[in-house]
């Protein structure tokens, strides 16, 4: 393993201590590169040998490897993700798939951008500074598009919740979204956390960035103009995160493997909130041609996107690179994915205003290179050249897999596996328990541990927020415009079925945002699944594009973009494939949005939708038998859009005080979070099977309160919604109740301490330790 | 009416600090740490935020800002200065408030809609209250617990220098319960919960912050 000097003039440690120069590489074709365990197949360094009409320099191989990596190039994905392409052309989107995040109109002059992206692997390697800069990295793609970061939301998967690792995991990968986003100053508006023993191993941090900016202030990722500048600005380059998209997050991880924390990047959230306000006076001064955000791959994505999405030319003297770590070799410098940093093309006119901006903020601001005639991109080091390459072939062109697929062997037996055999409960005092159960599930229960550690407030535009269904920001103050996200995902629907389960997920974060009385505009993905060099998870994969990109046909939404990770497997045991679905809807008038809380009694209760007996992949089978079989509850994206125009409209006219949709644990769960918000309860009968009526997740379905029953049904049934009245909300106070006659009578004082108490018994409580101020750690002023 | 809200590297609720001041009445101003320009303004608010990253200490460097150097002037002849958050944590190692803030004691960032009630309604920045009002605003921050040694303590609470009490829930470990404090003529008050965050019915748990804006303006005529 060892290399000895003795190496120097016929191995690859010769590349480590002379500096390897186009020149040199041309002169020594037989030499052996390392390029295997740079994460390189032998057809694809072949294919570089091919492009170049030599071997590449250290650097450029170190280029091509991180830039060919899974994560950047999609090769494995690539052939499937066109359809979303494909999608019929949206009036709505402004820049589609392609650019660092689309952009969606969203009315007044307004542009919309959100992303949604995976950090899971230096997560489960580094849960603190793997979430951290996860988020990091997401706000970076948003601000580079031209605009200013407004919110963020988090989807995140970890093992059994009592799992001794999950403990580990979870605690810094909330305390790292938290400490990012909380000092970038970004209100954390929703997410989701869910539990299941296939993310042992593989954890999944999912980060949303949403921003906004006017039409005229879209940027993008070009460089064009020759003699235009090249200015890197933002932090220092160090050694953290090198080889992090290739070696980290395209490959599987192996129980025993080396330890590969060097890969994982540290943040800095105080030296990005620089980079955002600089970032933005730079685009109000209309001082930049084109911008690029270093995340995965560095400068290596950075350099080569620019130049190939714009006239091809770029060079760089690369040791004018600032350093935090003076020892780095050319390739380092490269490969380095250190956090914080931008790339900017600016005119030569320019460059002055364009650093005054950088010292006001602090910022750290180096020109590195100009754009150049012609379509190579050249890297000199200390004036010796080390990098000529053709950048679309780093970029663009680079390989794409259209990889052997076959359904799963043991689906058709998971899906005969039918939930319909199960035991069912039948005395009021089972269904009672079993209720207790969905609600108290570490899944079902009160996520006030996580969201209390997010700043929700910060810019004052929160309207809504976690554990509404959608967060809802407001985006003028004049007109009251604002926007909706929601973020779901449903990893046991899309391992029963991938196309339904994917299109389930679709239909839910379309039914959050129109519960809050928002029209659904856009989506993003993030599709989250194991190997893709096996068969069976790749058409997993396949399945779970089709059924995306075929509802979003259907409801008329554009994929705007997203992103994909792969490798989520330890051994030979893949995740659950879990696409996580994001949907943008615009709200008119914010003041007009519709929260999930009951809070005055009195109202009606009233279920919009229809109820069939659908179990499989429910949270009743799931927490009381540990089971997964069967099928999903049918999609009806017909039955969706009704729904979605009746909540819209009932939330426009003023006709609802609630409303919230019904996803996991069905009713049961949608009737307990809605007492439990404000502490109001409710006296309600239930029609036919209570069981039924209770756990199944059915779709397209909606509890609401209001105070004018006979105008809410008249306008569902005019959208053809069916309209089931359940009751009457009840008073609060200590004594508040959640009656369902027949079946129960629960205190919403015992259903709050069992729905509460699940993650701080899980995960420490805070409580215990405020108060008891230990001695000793009094300053004495 | 013009009241200056700090912008440092790092702050955050500078913009709601200027909206709250706005829907007060007021003419917000913003103002830069790094220059010595106070603009004429009447009044200054420190905002929340994590000032250079919460480096050193929180609140550490940014007390040794410019512009804080004369607005430690300024409030040494009278003119009333509200620090929320990272801004009471400014004012505290500026020497213009007594005692620290230190890591809450659960170690945890933690964000809630908060009870609190108005010990002292004769400060600048608190007479729109009434002496013992409960009101509710949120609270957010991962180094809010308020400490000083015990006999500074006592000659603190001795002299009236409470100006808010957590109630119904001490957040972070605070001692005595003090989420605020106020100088010894009531013209500075800094408090780690965010008042500003609570001026609009739509986005805050209340309008129950909007009166330490309003409040200051009654203060700056009357001065």
């Amino acid at each position: 393993m060892t290399q000895g000097l003795s190496d120097l003039d016929t191995g690859p440690g010769r590349l480590q201590n002379r500096l390897d120069t186009v020149e040199l590489a041309a002169s020594t074709p037989d030499d052996e590169q390392p390029y295997a365990e740079l994460g390189l197949k032998s057809d694809e360094y072949a294919r570089i040998r091919d492009i170049l009409g030599r071997r590449p320099t250290t650097a450029e191989l170190a280029m091509y490897s991180v830039m060919w990596s899974e994560h950047c190039s999609y090769k494995s994905s690539k052939v499937h993700l066109r359809r979303f392409g494909d999608l019929p052309r949206s009036a709505a989107l402004l820049v589609g798939i392609g650019e660092n995040a689309g952009v969606v109109d969203v009315g007044d002059g307004y542009a919309v951008t959100f992303k949604v992206e995976s950090h899971n692997h230096p997560s489960y390697v580094e849960p603190y500074q793997g979430a951290a800069t996860g988020v990091g990295g997401i706000v970076r793609d948003i601000l580079t598009m031209g605009a200013r970061p407004v919110a963020v939301m988090d989807s995140l998967r970890f093992g059994r919740a009592d799992a001794p690792d999950t403990a580990r995991v979870l605690p810094g990968v909330v305390a790292g979204v938290g400490g990012y986003g909380n000092c970038l100053g970004l209100p954390n508006i929703g997410g989701e956390l869910l539990f299941d023993a296939c993310y042992a191993g593989n954890p999944l941090v999912n980060a949303l960035c949403v921003g906004v900016m006017k039409h005229e202030d879209v940027r993008l990722a070009k460089a064009e103009g020759v003699g235009n500048r090249v200015i890197l600005f933002g932090a220092r380059t160090g050694g953290d995160g090198i080889g992090g998209v290739s070696v980290l997050a395209s490959e599987t991880f192996e129980a025993e493997g080396p330890a590969k924390r060097p890969s994982v990047q540290v943040g800095d959230p105080f030296t990005e909130k620089l980079l955002i306000e600089a970032c933005l006076e730079i685009f109000a001064a209309d001082l930049v041609t084109g911008i690029q955000d270093l995340g995965g791959a560095g400068l290596s994505c950075a350099t080569s996107e620019l130049a190939s999405a714009g006239t091809g030319g770029m060079h760089i003297d690369l040791d004018t690179v600032p350093l935090r770590d003076s020892t780095l070799t050319p390739a380092e410098i490269l490969m380095s994915e250190s956090q914080e940093r931008m790339c900017a093309i600016v005119e030569p006119d320019k460059v002055d205003a364009f650093l005054a901006v950088c010292r006001r903020w602090d910022v750290l601001a180096t020109v590195i290179g100009e754009v150049t005639d012609g379509d190579r991109l050249t890297v000199d080091w200390h004036g010796e050249r080390i990098v000529d390459v053709p950048p679309r072939t780093v970029a663009h062109e680079g390989p794409v897999y259209d990889r052997p697929m076959r359904r799963p062997a043991d689906l058709d037996d998971l899906q005969a596996d039918d939930p319909a055999a199960l035991p069912r409960p039948t005395t009021p005092e089972e269904l009672a328990a079993h209720w207790l159960a969905v609600l108290s599930s570490p899944d079902g229960a009160d996520k006030t541990w996580v969201t209390e550690q997010y700043d929700r407030y910060v810019r004052g535009n929160t309207v809504a927020a976690g554990p509404d269904d959608a967060g809802v920001v407001r985006i003028d103050e004049e007109t009251s415009r604002g926007i909706a996200l929601s973020l779901d995902g449903n990893g046991r629907y899309a391992r029963l079925d991938p196309y339904t389960g994917t299109q389930l997920n679709l239909a839910e974060a379309y039914r959050n945002v129109a519960v809050s009385g928002a029209r659904p505009l856009a989506v993003t993905n993030c599709l989250n699944f194991g190997s893709p060099e096996e068969p069976e998870v790749m058409w997993q994969f396949a399945e779970a594009v089709r059924g995306l990109a075929d509802a979003c046909r259907d409801l008329g939404l554009p994929v705007t973009g997203g992103n994909v990770s792969l490798y989520n497997q330890t051994g030979d045991v893949a995740i659950n494939p879990t696409p996580v679905i994001g949907v943008l809807g615009v709200h008119e008038d914010v003041r007009t949005r519709v929260s999930t809380g009951w809070r005055t009694a009195g109202e009606t209760v009233l279920l919009l939708g229809v109820t069939r007996p659908e179990f499989g992949g429910s949270a009743w089978a799931s927490v009381v038998h540990g089971h997964l079989g069967g099928r999903p509850p049918a999609v009806d994206l017909e039955a969706e859009r009704s729904l979605g125009q009746v909540l819209a409209a009932l939330g426009r006219e003023g006709l609802v005080t609630s409303a919230h949709d019904l996803a996991d644990g069905g009713l049961a769960q949608a009737l307990a979070e809605s007492a439990l918000r404000h502490g109001v309860g409710a006296r309600l009968r239930l029609d036919g099977d209570p069981f039924t009526a209770l756990f199944s997740e059915s779709t397209a379905r909606a509890v609401v309160t209001t105070t004018d029953p006979e105008a809410v049904r008249a306008t569902a049934e005019w959208a053809g919604v069916l309209v089931t009245e359940l009751g009457t909300t009840g008073g609060g106070g200590p004594d508040a109740v959640l009656a369902v006659e027949g079946v129960a009578e629960l205190p919403l004082a015992g259903l709050r301490a069992a729905w509460g108490a699940t993650l701080p018994a899980l995960f420490g409580t805070p409580e215990a330790t405020v108060g008891s101020v230990p001695a000793g750690t009094v300053p004495t002023s | 009416m013009r009241i200056g809200v700090i912008t440092f590297p790092g702050s955050l609720d500078d913009v709601d600090a200027v909206r709250a001041v706005r829907l007060a009445g007021a003419e917000p101003v913003a103002l830069w740490h790094a220059s010595h320009d106070l603009e004429d303004v009447d009044a200054v608010v420190l905002p929340g935020g994590f000032s250079y990253g919460d480096y050193l200490r929180a609140g550490a460097i940014a007390a040794r800002a410019p512009l804080v150097q004369d607005v430690v002037d300024r409030a040494r002849s009278g003119m009333p200065v509200l620090g929320i958050c990272n801004g009471f944590q400014v004012l505290c190692e500026a020497g213009l408030l007594p005692g620290a803030l230190t890591r809450n004691g659960h170690l945890h960032f933690r964000n809630r809609d908060q009870a609190l009630r108005i010990q002292r309604a004769d400060t600048a920045w608190t007479q729109d209250y009434e002496a013992g009002q409960r009101i509710v605003v949120p609270v957010k921050n991962g180094e809010g617990r308020y400490v000083a040694a015990p006999a500074d303590l006592d000659r603190i609470e001795g002299e009236g220098r409470v100006a808010v009490r957590y109630l119904e829930g001490n957040p972070n470990g605070s001692m005595r319960d003090i989420a605020g404090v106020t100088s010894e003529n009531g013209r500075v008050v800094g408090l780690m919960p965010h008042p500003e965050h609570a001026v609009e019915d739509l986005t805050g748990p209340s309008t129950d912050g909007l009166g330490f804006f309003t409040s200051v303006l009654k203060a700056v005529v009357s001065a």
